[in-house]
């Protein structure tokens, strides 16, 4: 059974006197409850709407609206690589494909030792920067092939 | 020239600079002033929102109630997830305490006692480096009840930081209340307006990050100065972004009315071996493109761009040489806002699926001439039949692209058209659906 940690509990209480109503902390309270749990189980919608006074389902409403609440658990790194146009005219599919071929898993796919997943995404704010990935929170951006390979390479080696 | 929203000034970011460079003396003397005459001098500088519409920011705030029977907030909107747009990161990061005094001012002109600072998801550092700001900011009285001790004075509000999850339409005003309510980010129907009836059913007014970090300088140095700057009908300067086949992409802060060749050949480097543009976006990937050869004489301003049949947007300027493959770019842009749109209306739900369809087919070489008439009239029919600016946003570059690239499309799909399919259903309806008798 899922149950939030005293800590984050914590957390999410201090999240209350934002709002007037408990309702807008779900978005901060999924985030917390995907970081504790690895992703969005049944179990954390129901917690999370106990906690907030509302029903599972609005919960399930916000998870399922949200790109960034996953309802499977993703792997230890999550691999974003944008592919939208500006980082598409610098070599974004490129980088997709040498990605893809690395990890040898396609969008939305987990690693068989879990510590790999990758997902192509929309336009992350870095087309200055292009072309860019993601690893978990971190942008890494003007990339080319080789450090593409090396981010990779610092990963696998990362514990 | 003087740069307004990115001053290059070393470590601008930290406090103490920005204290020492008469930063939060703006807030003091609006304090010094009744709330209606700094909506004046905002409405008398011209200044003009910085997030697509370019709407008149004084004239929105004016839109506010003056009583204050209900509680009234501001939201600053920074999702900023339009493809080719990335200059919101860049003030959260080199001058965020000039928007969080700029954020003071307007909740002071507005009457709010509560600011939410709308960011996506995805820029969990530019979160960090914002509340690092805010925590400041905080800790000097500048921000929160002990503003009254600070500043002299009996208003005071919040700022609290609102974190996306993912959601390009979140960036749609009424579709980032929602989302800050807690629900779906779906847009609402308007009227009513969020002046009328915003967060919770209270008084809302939703202005952009760049727009917002203007306002302090307005105060500082007169509207006078600031209507003063680039083309009087859209004054000011502008961030913008440019990107794709430049040889040095970034974000460029420039008087509105800048030569767009300038900026693509004096600012950001021209084009990598020197190839000829084919097209250019000019304000973010859902406004209209225009071609390489039209670009000679184009000012960056709404009013301009307008003109010449593109709008400013966001200011994002999207550059693609010679040898880029339209088909793909609009095929990429258009999967996009299929992706994206949030499925409550269903000409825009349907019809950018229908739309990637199409595209998919011409890019696989199965195209035929008809296509293109078909691609333009399901952008038409989203087109001004949903809720909010999406529909247009996916249709725009769609219609556009085509009816100004059509050679460029033509020699694309050269087969003409043979559906089978089509042919079937025709036959099916004489034979096996008769058409009823309606004489009987």
């Amino acid at each position: 059974m899922f149950k939030f940690s005293e800590e984050n509990l914590e957390k999410i209480k201090q999240e209350f006197k934002k709002y007037p109503v408990k309702k807008p902390v779900v978005m901060k309270a999924l985030y917390i409850g995907q970081e504790q749990n690895g992703y969005i189980s049944g179990e954390v919608i129901q917690e999370v709407a106990a906690l907030l006074e509302i029903t599972p389902e609005e919960v399930l409403g916000v998870v399922t609206f949200y790109t960034m609440y996953h309802q499977k658990p993703m792997g230890k790194f999550h691999v974003q690589v944008c592919t939208n146009v500006s980082c598409m005219l610098r070599g974004g599919y490129e980088i997709w494909d040498q990605v893809k071929e690395r990890l040898g898993i396609d969008n939305m796919e987990v690693t068989d030792d879990s510590r790999f997943s990758l997902e192509e995404v929309e336009c992350m704010g870095s087309c200055g920067t292009a072309p860019m990935i993601a690893v978990n929170e971190d942008y890494y951006e003007n990339l080319s092939k080789e450090k593409v390979e090396e981010i990779l390479d610092s990963l696998k080696n990362t514990n | 020239m003087e740069k307004i929203v990115l001053p290059e000034i070393e470590n601008f970011h930290q406090i103490d600079v920005y204290i020492e460079n008469d930063g939060y003396k703006s807030v003091k003397k609006a304090f010094g002033q009744s709330r209606d005459d700094i909506i004046d001098q905002v409405k008398r500088s011209g200044l003009r929102g910085r997030g697509g519409a370019a709407f008149s920011a004084g004239l929105k705030w004016s839109f506010m109630p003056k009583t204050d029977d209900k509680p009234k907030y501001l939201c600053v909107n920074g999702d900023e997830s339009e493809p080719g747009s990335f200059k919101d990161r860049q003030i959260f990061e080199f001058n965020p305490h000039q928007m969080i005094e700029g954020t003071l001012i307007t909740c002071y002109a507005i009457g709010a006692k509560t600011a939410y600072v709308y960011i996506r998801g995805e820029y969990h550092k530019w979160i960090k480096l914002l509340q690092k700001a805010l925590d400041d900011a905080y800790d000097k009285g500048f921000v929160g009840e002990k503003m009254k001790e600070t500043f002299g004075t009996d208003f005071y509000c919040d700022i609290y930081i609102h974190k996306g999850a993912g959601a390009y339409i979140c960036g749609e005003e009424s579709s980032l209340m929602n989302s800050i309510e807690g629900q779906r980010g779906y847009p609402r129907v308007k009227p009513p307006f969020p002046a009328q009836n915003g967060l919770w059913g209270n008084p809302t007014t939703i202005n952009n990050v760049e727009t917002i970090t203007n306002v302090p300088k307005i105060i500082e140095k007169g509207w006078e100065w600031f209507a003063g700057i680039g083309e009087p009908k859209h004054p000011g300067t502008i961030l913008f972004g440019v990107s794709g086949h430049v040889n040095k992409p970034g974000v460029y802060e420039l008087p509105s009315g800048t030569l767009l060749t300038d900026i693509i050949y004096k600012y950001a480097g021209g084009v990598p071996g020197d190839k000829k543009i084919l097209c250019v976006i000019p304000g973010g990937s859902s406004m209209p493109p225009l071609r390489g050869e039209k670009l000679e004489g184009v000012k960056m301003d709404a009013e301009s761009l307008r003109e010449v049949g593109s709008a400013i947007g966001t200011g994002g300027i999207m550059v693609m040489d010679e040898d880029t493959d339209l088909v793909k770019v609009l095929a990429r842009i258009t999967h996009f806002y299929h992706h994206e749109s949030c499925g409550q209306c269903t000409p825009c739900r349907e019809g950018t699926g229908w739309m990637e369809k199409v595209i998919k087919r011409i890019l696989r070489g199965e195209g035929s001439t008809s296509d293109l008439d078909l691609l333009i009239s399901i952008a038409t029919n989203i087109e001004g039949n949903t809720v909010c600016a999406l529909g247009e946003a996916a249709a725009w570059p769609v219609r556009f692209m085509i009816t100004r690239f059509r050679d460029y499309f033509e020699e694309r799909v050269s087969k003409q058209i043979n559906l089978p399919v089509m042919n079937k259903v025709h036959s099916m309806r004489n034979t096996a659906f008769p058409v009823a008798d309606i004489t009987k």
